[in-house]
């Protein structure tokens, strides 16, 4: 029980430390770095609280496959360290970071008044460590996405359908038709 | 007794606002990217805080939606970097000024 609490702080200095320092870490892929171990951390709430299939999800989706394609385009580009030091609205950064400031105090204040009128004042967490018992967690998420949640998850198929045919035309070159052309001619000569 | 939700969501909304500020304040395309990746997961850790209240599933399945679309968003999200790179040498979002003026 005391265990809990300070897995729950480690966890939260991690995850805010990690995201504070992807604010200032000048290099794209330090920022990349530093936001798998928020990922990490997040992993690590997530099993705090009872959801194991979806904090393996976390490591192995988000931590795993996108940051690797995050990294991967980072380097493709090649990484510029430079910093752009004029800023081309004047003011902007103050004022973002007054307007982020705003917004913390507001969603602070929100999760600390409004997290007793969501459920009524009821905690729920003995029903889902009871639910993470019987069926287990894995067979219980199973369910509901197979039953009341089936038409969301074909919906879901069609975005990932749309995404790939997407990127298909975005990654074509628009030259690739004429350079074939270009690569047929010689063989056409070839052939005369 | 455990950790009362409240803490989590206190970190979540923290988590969110410092990728809201990142959006605003970063100036590499790529790096802004990662800030949205940010604030999706602190909404992620939302989800996940009140499936655990109610007592159901029911937010850790949509935190599997969640996840779908945001690895849908990446894919396409960073072709068209990709894409702006190759035609400008620059992953430097004040480079894009087009229909400036």
């Amino acid at each position: 029980m005391n265990l809990e609490i300070l897995v729950f702080g480690a966890m939260f200095v991690m995850a805010l430390g990690c995201s504070l320092a992807m604010l200032f870490a000048p290099n794209a892929v330090h920022v990349a770095l530093f936001l798998v171990g928020a990922q990490v951390a997040l992993a690590l709430a997530f099993l705090l609280q009872g959801a194991f299939f979806v904090a393996a999800v976390q490591i192995i989706v988000y931590a795993g496959a996108i940051m690797v394609l995050f990294l991967f385009v980072i380097m493709l580009l090649g990484v510029d360290v430079r910093q752009a030091l004029v800023e081309p609205l004047t003011g902007q950064r103050g004022i973002a970071i007054l307007l982020g400031a705003l917004l913390a105090v507001g969603l602070v204040f929100v999760a600390i008044q409004g997290v007793q009128l969501a459920a009524g004042g009821a905690d729920g967490a003995g029903a889902l460590t009871e639910l993470n018992r019987d069926p287990g967690n894995v067979i219980g998420l199973a369910r509901a996405l197979f039953s009341r949640y089936l038409l969301p998850f074909e919906v879901t198929s069609i975005l990932l359908v749309v995404a790939i045919v997407g990127v298909m035309v975005l990654a074509r070159r628009l030259g690739a038709v004429e350079s074939e052309g270009q690569v047929q001619a010689p063989t056409e000569e070839e052939a005369a | 007794m455990s950790v009362a939700p409240g803490f989590y969501l206190v970190l979540a909304g923290l988590m969110f606002t410092i990728g809201v500020v990142g959006v605003l304040v970063r100036r590499n395309a790529i790096v802004i990217f990662m800030f949205i990746e940010l604030m999706l997961n602190a909404v992620n850790l939302m989800f996940v805080t009140f499936a655990r209240q109610h007592g159901t599933v029911d937010g850790q399945v949509l935190v599997f939606f969640v996840l779908v679309v945001a690895a849908a968003e990446v894919v396409v999200g960073l072709a068209i970097i990709s894409l702006i790179f190759r035609h400008r040498e620059s992953a430097n979002v004040d480079a894009m000024h087009l229909l400036r003026r």
